[in-house]
C-alpha cells in the first residue's frame, strides 16, 4: 500500500481502518478490566432496553391475587404492590431513562460544544460574557432548580424533561471544551489551517474538535450519569408526571405504597436500585478507563 | 483612534480610572464577589420569570383559583390585588417596575408570605428549616473530607498495595452510586430486614418532649435525628475525596520541591505534611465549595426519604401544596447559602496559598 498514485480505497478497505481501531482500543482495554466490566455492562444494558423488549411480550395486567411474591419460577424477580412481574417491568423500564439520559447528555455536549468552542475562537467580549454565565450556572443549586422548574412547568414529554436536564448540566464540558480549544487553537496545524483562511467553522469542526474526540466522550458518559440522577431523582419525588413501566417509576411506588417498610417485598426495592447502580458503576468505570487511556499523564497513577 | 496611545502616557502621571477599575476588577477576590452578586441576580431573574411572565404562570394559576374558591363573589381585579399582596408583587404596575420591586424586596429578605398560613413570611419559614440542612450536610461533607483526605494520603504513599486498591475501588463503586439509592437501601436493610435501628423514632430534626438549648442532651439529639442524613453524605462525598486527595498525592509526589525536600534530608513526616500534603490539598479546598452546592441541593431527596427537618423537605411540601412564594423562597435562600459558602472558600484558598492573594497586584 505505499505505492506514490493515490487511489481512491475500496468500501473494505475504508472500513479496515475504523475496524482495526476499535480492535486495537478492546485490546488496550482489556487491560483494564474494570473497564472492560463497565463497557461489558453498558453493552448489556443497552441490549436490555432497546432489544428485549422486542422479544418479551409485555405483561401489564394487575393481579391482586399475587401481592409482593418472593421470586419463583413464574415471576424470577416476584411481583409488586399490584401483582405485576418486576422482571418484566426490569425490562421495559430501562428504556425511557436511557433515552432521556442519552438525549440530555446529547444535548449539553452540543451546548458545550458550539458555545465553549465559540467563546475561545472568537474571543474578546464574547468570551468573558460566555464564561460568566457558564460561572454562574456552575455554582447553582441544580437539584433544587430541578424540582423548583418541575414543579412550574410539569416536563410531561420525555424530549422536555431531557431538555431542561440538558439546560442545567452544560457548564463544566463548556468550561473545559472553552481551555482545551484556547491552547490547541496555537498549535501549528491549526496556524497553518488558518493562514490557508479556511474558515472558522472549518477550523473548529475539522481541525481542533477531532483531536479532542476521547474528551468529548468522556463527557458524555459522564453527563448521562448526571442526567439519570437527577432524573430518578425527580420521578422518585413524584414531579414528572409519566407513566408506564420505568425503573423510578418503580422506585417511586416503591416507595410511596409503603413496599420499602415490608419485609417480603425486598425483590421488588432491590430491583430498580441494582439496576440504576449497576448503569451508573458501568458507565462510571468505562468512562475512567477512556480517561486512563487517552490522557497519558495520568495512566499508571 | 491614530491619537497618542495610552501605553506612551508615564504610568503614574495622572488618573486613569480606566487602569485602576482593571487592576480592581483583575483581582481574584473582587471577582469572586463580582461572581457571587451576579449568580443571586441571574437565578434572581429567572425566578421571577418563571413565576410571573410564563403562560400559566403560578400568579395567573392563583387568581383563576381565588375565583373560583369565591364563587364569584370576586371578581378579577379584586382577585388581583389578593394575589399580589400574597406574591409582594403590585401587579397593576409596569412590568420592569415589577421586576425592580421584586429586586428591592429581595434585597430587604421580603420573599412575601405562605399561601397556606397567610400572615407567616417566607423568610421566617426557610429561617426555621436552613439550619438543620446546613448542619447536616456540612457535618457529613467535613467527616468525608478528612476522613477522604487521610485515606486517600495513605493510599498514594502505599501505592498498588492491597490497602490502596481497596481504598480506591471502594471509592468509586459507592461515589458513583446515586445518594437517594443508598439511603433507600440504609433503610430496606438497616432498618426493615435487619432491624437494627428503629428509623422512625429518628424523623424530624429534633425529639418533640426536648428544649432547644446548648444542652449536651439536645447536642446529642439533635446528632441522632441527622444521623442518617449525615450518613449518605458521608458515603456519598468520600469516595470523591479519597480518590481525588490520591491523585493529588501522586502528582505532588514527582514534583520536583519533594525530590529537593528529600536531597535536603528533611523527615519523612515533615515532607508528608508539609510539603506533599499541603500541596495536594489545596486544590480540594474550591471543590469543597462546589460540593457543598451539590449536596444542598441533592439534600432535597435524602430529606424527604428520612422525613429529616430540612430545607428540601420544607421545598417538597411546598411543591405538593402549591405554595409559590415558598418555593420561590426556597430556591433564592439556597442559592444565597450556596454562593456564600462559594465566597468563602474562595477567600479561604487566597488564604492557603498566598500566590493567589498577590495577582493583580492590588492587595496583599
Amino acid at each position: 500500500m505505499t505505492t506514490a498514485v493515490f487511489v481512491r480505497p475500496t468500501l473494505g478497505q475504508r472500513l479496515a481502518g475504523p475496524a482495526q481501531a476499535v480492535v486495537d482500543f478492546l485490546r488496550v482495554l482489556s487491560r483494564r478490566p474494570v473497564g472492560l466490566a463497565g463497557l461489558i455492562g453498558i453493552v448489556f444494558f443497552l441490549l436490555l432496553a432497546f432489544v428485549a423488549p422486542l422479544f418479551v411480550p409485555l405483561t401489564n395486567d394487575p393481579d391482586v391475587t399475587s401481592l409482593y411474591q418472593t421470586p419463583s419460577l413464574a415471576h424470577p424477580l416476584g411481583t409488586d404492590f399490584q401483582g405485576k412481574d418486576v422482571l418484566n417491568q426490569i425490562v421495559y423500564g430501562g428504556q425511557p431513562i436511557l433515552i432521556v439520559a442519552i438525549l440530555a447528555a446529547f444535548f449539553s455536549t452540543l451546548i458545550a460544544i458550539s458555545f465553549g468552542s465559540i467563546a475561545a475562537t472568537i474571543g474578546g467580549r464574547l468570551d468573558a460574557a460566555i464564561l460568566a454565565i457558564t460561572d454562574v450556572t456552575l455554582t447553582l443549586p441544580k437539584l433544587i432548580l430541578l424540582i423548583a422548574v418541575a414543579a412550574i412547568v410539569r416536563p410531561t414529554s420525555f424530549l422536555f424533561l431531557a431538555v431542561i436536564l440538558a439546560l442545567l448540566q452544560w457548564s463544566s464540558l463548556l468550561r473545559q471544551v472553552r481551555s482545551q480549544v484556547l491552547s490547541l487553537k496555537e498549535r501549528d496545524y491549526v496556524e497553518a489551517a488558518r493562514s490557508l483562511d479556511l474558515g472558522i467553522f472549518h477550523i473548529v469542526f475539522r481541525e481542533i474538535l477531532p483531536t479532542m474526540r476521547s474528551y468529548i466522550a468522556i463527557h458524555f458518559i459522564l453527563a448521562m450519569t448526571e442526567a439519570m440522577y437527577a432524573q430518578v431523582g425527580i420521578i422518585l419525588l413524584g414531579l414528572v408526571p409519566l407513566s408506564g413501566a420505568n425503573w423510578g417509576i418503580m422506585l417511586y411506588f416503591a416507595y410511596n405504597q409503603g413496599a420499602l417498610f415490608f419485609r417480603d417485598s425486598l425483590w421488588y426495592i432491590l430491583s430498580p436500585i441494582v439496576a440504576i447502580s449497576l448503569v451508573q458503576l458501568s458507565l462510571v468505570s468505562f468512562a475512567s478507563a477512556l480517561e486512563d487511556i487517552f490522557n497519558p499523564r495520568l495512566r499508571g497513577a | 483612534m491614530t491619537a497618542v496611545p495610552v501605553a506612551t502616557k508615564p504610568i503614574g502621571v495622572g488618573w486613569n480610572p480606566r487602569r485602576y477599575f482593571g487592576g480592581f476588577w483583575r483581582h481574584p477576590l473582587a471577582r469572586a464577589v463580582l461572581k457571587a452578586v451576579l449568580t443571586i441576580w441571574v437565578t434572581t431573574t429567572l425566578t421571577f420569570f418563571l413565576i410571573r411572565l410564563m403562560p400559566g404562570s403560578p400568579v395567573e394559576l392563583k387568581i383563576d383559583e381565588l375565583i373560583q374558591t369565591s364563587n364569584g363573589a370576586l371578581t378579577y381585579d379584586d382577585a388581583r390585588a389578593i394575589a399580589s399582596g400574597l406574591f409582594a408583587i403590585n401587579l397593576n404596575a409596569p412590568l420592569h417596575e415589577q421586576y425592580l420591586s421584586f429586586l428591592w424586596s429581595l434585597v430587604r429578605l421580603d420573599l412575601g408570605s405562605s399561601f397556606l398560613s397567610s400572615g407567616t413570611s417566607v423568610t421566617s419559614i426557610i429561617l426555621a428549616v436552613l439550619p438543620w440542612t446546613l448542619f447536616s450536610v456540612g457535618a457529613g461533607l467535613l467527616l468525608s473530607f478528612v476522613v477522604g483526605i487521610g485515606l486517600g494520603l495513605m493510599a498514594a504513599y502505599r501505592r498498588n498495595s492491597l490497602f490502596d486498591h481497596v481504598v480506591s475501588t471502594g471509592g468509586s463503586v459507592i461515589s458513583s452510586i446515586p445518594n437517594y439509592l443508598l439511603a433507600l437501601l440504609l433503610i430496606v436493610f438497616v432498618g426493615v430486614q435487619f432491624r437494627l435501628i428503629n428509623f422512625t423514632s429518628m424523623r424530624g430534626a429534633y425529639s418533640s418532649g426536648i428544649t432547644p438549648g446548648f444542652t449536651p442532651a439536645f447536642i446529642a439529639d439533635i446528632f441522632y435525628h441527622a444521623a442518617l442524613p449525615i450518613t449518605i453524605y458521608f458515603l456519598t462525598q468520600i469516595g470523591h475525596w479519597i480518590l481525588s486527595m490520591r491523585s493529588a498525592t501522586l502528582s505532588a509526589l514527582e514534583e520536583d520541591y519533594v525530590t529537593a525536600a528529600r536531597a535536603r534530608g528533611l523527615s519523612d513526616g515533615r515532607i508528608r505534611t508539609a510539603y506533599v500534603g499541603r500541596n495536594a490539598v489545596l486544590p480540594l479546598v474550591t471543590q469543597l465549595a462546589i460540593s457543598v452546592g451539590f449536596i444542598v441541593g441533592g439534600a432535597a431527596i435524602i430529606e424527604q426519604i428520612f422525613a429529616y427537618q430540612g430545607v428540601g423537605l420544607r421545598l417538597l411540601a411546598a411543591v405538593t401544596q402549591r405554595d409559590y412564594p415558598v418555593i420561590q423562597g426556597v430556591v433564592l435562600l439556597t442559592t444565597v447559602a450556596v454562593v456564600v459558602a462559594n465566597l468563602i472558600a474562595d477567600l479561604l484558598y487566597s488564604k492557603l496559598d498566598p500566590r493567589i492573594g498577590r495577582a493583580g497586584g492590588a492587595a496583599g
